[in-house]
């Protein structure tokens, strides 16, 4: 197959010690003088430096790609150190595309980094991503990820693609003109309420890793022109199993993006697409987890109570019932000592509050999202005096007790 | 046949990765799935009973959308059935 990179380039020379540096590839005749050449003259987007953007950058880098462009508007978090093995103890707290510069330049100091501290959206998109030779995106929300592949369409770019959800993961790669694009298989995202809750959130550390090294293969493959990229196939990973499957995947005909009638020739509003609210400007995966509802004193019926207003009331032994939301494993890293009936059980289990349907009644869980949910669910049984915690458990551990571990 | 549930979706299978269904064709098992697992059912299809846009079904390895008979596919009971759903990230979770 052909090379990913323009040809049209005259490939750039290597010096004595990038030849050394490379000698493992250089030895490997699928690679040799001319593939290394390449690598060096390839530039890659890493749309996102997460938990796959990680492992993906990094090994482009220490492969000896040349440039390397970096999109993300995140700053790094202690959380995403179980994953994002691009950033460090170190760099918590400084711009994502920051800390990553550091750390692919500490491994390849003749690695050119190309940094864009923004999110991508329509606007900018199709002017980011045309400079580059292979896009592998590595983002962690719908919007994204048709946004990534309907600009990658557009531009005729490949698309080393990668997801993951708890022990799964899926790879591919989009946006090739004779394969298909990642709309041929998915015309449309999930509705939001049919996603799955904050409590199944969670990710192996290890599993972006062996996703976004799969990424980063592909990429690898597209710039050097060998071995049979994963186009028009779905891997499939399964971590707990330890099993691969790849599927068929076909072009569809009547594909919106890259069908042979487009309807959609342009960009489009992903977050309308998708039938969210914009991301807000903070990271993708810990805020969305975490994104506590507003703090308002009545949210669809259901009055807003202040961890400072619900401490007040329990010093002044106030007769309130506090109730935890959460998923078992979540009150064994902390709890207030309140009942448990996670989320998902509180219409089934209603009866064991039988004698609190008038009282007052505090649910909370870890950030107000769920208990939301839940006192509205009590509120429709017929509880008369239900308010939910604002910015749940996360919220009490930040200005009531910071001896309590967040999470 | 066997049916191989994703992980969103185990939820709603009672944490099983594999469930057994029996059904003359690929749409016989599929409803048979959501007798057996009802809160399966608004996850896969609409309220139409349309196979809904972000979940894939895959017999063995192909696609049912471009098996010639589609849902009326005659299933075996060697054959599978994967369910391949849309993920994205850790990041599905919304309030």
């Amino acid at each position: 197959m052909p090379t990913a990179i323009e040809e049209t380039v005259e490939l750039p020379k290597l010096s004595n010690d990038e030849i050394a540096r490379y000698s493992r590839h250089l030895i490997l005749p699928e690679v040799g003088m001319e593939g290394q050449q390449k690598l060096k003259a390839a530039k890659v987007l890493c749309v996102g430096t997460g938990g796959l953007g990680a492992p993906l950058a990094l090994y482009l880098a220490a492969a000896g790609v040349g440039t390397i462009g970096l999109v993300d508007f995140d700053t790094v978090d202690a959380s995403n150190l179980q994953r994002q093995i691009i950033h460090s103890t170190a760099t918590v707290g400084k711009l994502k595309v920051d800390s990553a510069e550091i750390m692919l330049k500490g491994l390849n100091p003749t690695v050119k980094v190309i940094k864009h501290n923004t999110m991508l959206t329509s606007a900018n998109a199709l002017e980011i991503l045309k400079d580059y030779d292979v896009i592998a995106d590595g983002t962690d929300n719908f919007q994204t990820r048709y946004l990534v592949n309907d600009a990658c369409v557009l531009l005729g770019k490949p698309n080393a693609y990668g997801s993951i959800f708890r022990f799964e993961g899926q790879a591919s790669v989009f946006g090739t003109k004779e394969g298909p694009c990642y709309r041929c298989l998915y015309p449309e995202p999930p509705p939001p309420g049919l996603v799955p809750s904050c409590a199944e959130g969670g990710v192996l550390g290890i599993l972006p890793g062996l996703v976004g090294v799969i990424q980063a293969t592909e990429t690898i493959k597209l710039i050097l022109g060998i071995g049979e990229p994963l186009i028009g196939r779905l891997l499939l990973v399964d971590a707990l199993g330890m099993s691969f499957r790849t599927l068929k995947l076909r072009k569809n005909p009547e594909c919106p993006v890259c069908g042979p009638n487009p309807t959609v020739t342009e960009l489009i509003d992903y977050d309308q697409f998708c039938g969210i609210t914009p991301p807000s400007e903070v990271g993708p995966l810990e805020v969305a987890r975490d994104k506590a509802v507003s703090d308002l004193p009545v949210v669809d019926g259901i009055p807003q109570i202040s961890v400072q207003e619900l401490k007040r009331k329990l010093d002044a032994r106030e007769d309130v019932f506090v109730l935890d939301v959460r998923e078992p494993h979540e009150y064994k890293i902390v709890n207030l000592g309140a009942p448990l009936i996670p989320v998902g059980e509180i219409a089934l289990r209603t009866a064991e509050l039988a004698d609190k349907k008038n009282s007052e009644i505090v649910v909370h869980c870890k950030s107000g999202a769920r208990s939301q949910r839940a006192a509205l669910a009590l509120k429709q049984a017929g509880f008369t005096n239900v308010s939910n915690l604002s910015g749940g458990i996360l919220a009490w551990a930040d200005k009531i007790d910071p001896t309590l571990p967040k999470y | 046949m066997n049916i191989h549930i994703p992980t969103p979706l185990r939820a709603y299978t009672g944490g099983l990765e594999t469930v057994s269904v029996a059904g003359s064709t690929v749409g016989d098992v599929f409803q048979q799935l959501t007798v057996q697992y009802p809160e399966l059912k608004p996850h896969l299809f609409t309220p139409e009973g349309k196979l809904r846009s972000f979940v894939n079904v895959y017999l063995n390895d192909d696609d049912i959308r471009y098996l010639p008979n589609k849902e009326e596919t005659a299933a075996n009971e060697t054959d599978e059935l994967t369910i391949i759903p849309s993920i994205a990230g850790g990041a599905s979770c919304r309030p």
